[in-house]
């Protein structure tokens, strides 16, 4: 795979064609330069919109700044951070909150997105509609998975109704505004969107073990779920980390669904930190305070990224 | 299967289940291929369908209960979708302005997809093919921007397009989405371009072509499946994205279909036919543009993305 990554033959290393090397330097780009010029749109696209607007809400963070409050703008020094950990109603409670979302989240979208990787890739009739349509979901913005969501837990004409008609349940619940449903409701609307994302990650990576192993554990005797413990999951191991990670760290930072479906609510009971961050900077335009927030998301996160790539050996035993 | 083998050399049987029995010669050869089937990837039937029939429901209902208040009257409490109507979809379309929305969904979406497309190319052929100085640095660069929450960045930006009285302007968007988009694709299409030998390169050079050239002509077929992942990663991101449209565009001819959306949940009195017509609408052009990558999705994530 890396192979490929050895630098350009120079032009003397061709000269037996003595075609070749005229017809390169027609590009008129030094090998040398090329590779510069290649990344420069996509260096200078992520310089100007995300490396300089983090070094912004670094320097925000030290400031008190607040548009509608000009007089008070001004140099804080650590004024925001303090505030925060100690005077800040809001955040621990909203930190915890995100915490126990992820958590929550990409362990089951884990555990349902590895079932259903290992069951769509064994070969039965059916198959190929069979992973468009469990994939599906996928596809589906936050936005819209609110929206499918409100209709559903609707309580004039939402799925309770029609549970009530059965006799399940009690007619007129609202399993959103409710401040004891409200956790599951969210996650199985999040999870119905989540799942076909690990499914095709792991799907992907299924394809990439090599089927000898199978077979001679076959031979060996080990039966299917000692193949799946000893070789599909440990082939499995560095996939399931990176995804895992990546999926967190969307979970915690996208704030689509949540702002959408419950606003945050009832009650704050579902605000997560961006989402708190997002309403003190959009809503109460005090920048300042909001970017020292946005530090320390980021600070946490990088934190706990750095924690679990450690715990969990990644790349480790497999290279 | 059966059939097929006896029509080419049993008579014309009166009845196929007599024709199936009369031709036992012909049923010999797949015995042993099948016979041959590995036992590995053959679960029991009951136990592929159960789970997956199980999960199928859970997916699909949401789906259906969204068509189904899309089509059936107001007021109606009908679990079939019959007797349709179109009328939520028509007030959706022009009273709720989703003809204007739809339009700039789909040309923030086919912009993103191009310049995402061209851009990570460029950088994804020099972080494959070539060893220069700051490689390292950026690929790191690349890795830790995908722990910036694009969400909480929304202030800055907001100044930075505002300084650049870009401010209600789809330019903002289109911009917003790609630099967002490109770190991960162009990983991806990095990856790809690793898998296409490089000595195929080579040899387009000795036979006269310029390194763009041989890039064109040997190259760019082989990424097709690739290039086709991740440019419909980056349609389909942006015409989800939510909360960039949201921020950067004010006026109502400018917004996109999730702003829209958004609107028709947050009104006072929720117009329920409405909001499913509406969320019928933004996702039909995603589970189209779904349904016909999905095969190359997996193939194309396979084909060396995460092992780089």
């Amino acid at each position: 795979m890396a192979t490929a990554v050895t630098p350009p033959p120079k032009a003397p290393a061709t000269s037996e064609t003595p075609q070749a090397p005229a017809r390169r330097r027609r590009t008129g780009v030094a090998p040398r330069r090329l590779p510069y010029l290649l990344i420069a749109p996509a260096a200078l696209l992520m310089l100007g919109f995300i490396a300089y607007p983090v070094l912004s809400v670094f320097y925000y963070s030290l400031q008190h700044y607040n548009p509608t409050k000009p007089w008070r703008n001004g140099f804080a020094g650590f004024d925001n951070f303090t505030r925060i950990f100690t005077d800040d109603p809001h955040f621990w409670g909203t930190l915890t909150f995100s915490l126990k979302w992820v958590a929550v989240e990409v362990t089951l979208q884990l555990l349902f997105g590895l079932a259903l990787a290992l069951i769509v890739n064994q070969t039965f009739v059916g198959r190929a509609v069979g992973r468009a349509l469990v994939f599906s979901p996928w596809a589906v913005s936050g936005v819209l998975t609110s929206a499918i969501w409100v209709l559903l837990y609707n309580s004039q004409t939402g799925i309770t109704r029609y549970l009530a008609d059965m006799g399940l349940g009690e007619y007129g619940t609202s399993w959103l505004s409710d401040t004891s449903t409200v956790f599951s409701a969210v996650v199985v609307a999040d999870l119905w969107r989540g799942v076909p994302f690990f499914a095709i990650l792991i799907l992907a990576d299924l394809q990439s073990v090599p089927k000898d192993l199978y077979e001679a554990a076959e031979v060996d005797g080990a039966g299917r779920i000692r193949q799946f413990a000893h070789i599909t999951l440990p082939h499995l191991k560095d996939a399931i980390i990176l995804s895992t990670l990546l999926r967190a760290v969307w979970e915690f930072n996208n704030v689509d669904l949540l702002y959408t479906l419950t606003g945050g609510g009832p009650a704050g009971e579902t605000t997560t930190l961006p989402l708190y961050i997002a309403n003190t900077s959009v809503d109460a335009h005090n920048f300042g305070y909001a970017s020292a927030l946005t530090t320390v998301a980021f600070v946490i996160l990088l934190f706990c990224s750095m924690v679990y790539l450690r715990l969990s050996k990644f790349g480790g035993e497999s290279k | 299967m059966i059939a097929q083998d006896d029509t080419t050399t049993a008579p014309p049987a009166p009845a196929t289940a007599a024709g199936a029995d009369a031709a036992p010669p012909t049923r010999t050869p797949p015995a042993p291929r099948r016979k041959r089937r590995r036992a590995w990837d053959e679960a029991p039937r009951w136990q592929i369908y159960l789970p997956l029939g199980i999960y199928l429901l859970f997916t699909l209902i949401p789906f259906y209960w969204i068509v189904l208040f899309a089509v059936r009257p107001a007021g109606s409490t009908s679990l079939l979708p019959w007797p349709m109507t179109t009328a939520h979809f028509e007030k959706v379309w022009t009273e709720r302005a989703f003809a204007t929305f739809f339009q700039n969904s789909l040309l923030i979406g086919l912009a993103t997809l191009v310049t995402t497309t061209v851009v990570a190319l460029a950088g994804g052929y020099a972080l494959a093919r070539f060893d220069f100085r700051i490689k390292k640095g950026f690929m790191l660069a690349l890795l830790c921007s995908q722990f910036v929450p694009g969400a909480l960045l929304l202030v800055p930006l907001f100044q930075i397009f505002a300084n650049l009285s870009m401010i209600n302007s789809l330019g903002s968007v289109i911009i917003a989405e790609t630099v967002f988009q490109l770190p991960l694709s162009m990983i991806l299409i990095s990856g790809f371009i690793k898998n296409v030998p490089y000595s195929l390169e080579e040899a387009a050079w000795v036979d006269g072509c310029s390194r763009f050239a041989a890039f064109r002509i040997v190259v760019l077929p082989l990424l097709r499946p690739g290039l086709v992942a991740v440019g419909s990663f980056a349609f389909v991101h942006s015409w989800n994205h939510f909360l960039f449209a949201l921020m950067f565009l004010s006026s109502q001819e400018k917004q996109t279909i999730p702003v829209g959306l958004n609107t028709l949940m947050g009104a006072d009195s929720v117009d329920l036919g409405a909001l499913a017509a509406g969320g019928v609408i933004a996702a039909l052009p995603v589970v189209i543009v779904f349904a016909f990558i999905q095969k190359w999705l997996v193939t194309g994530f396979s084909a060396g993305a995460v092992k780089g």
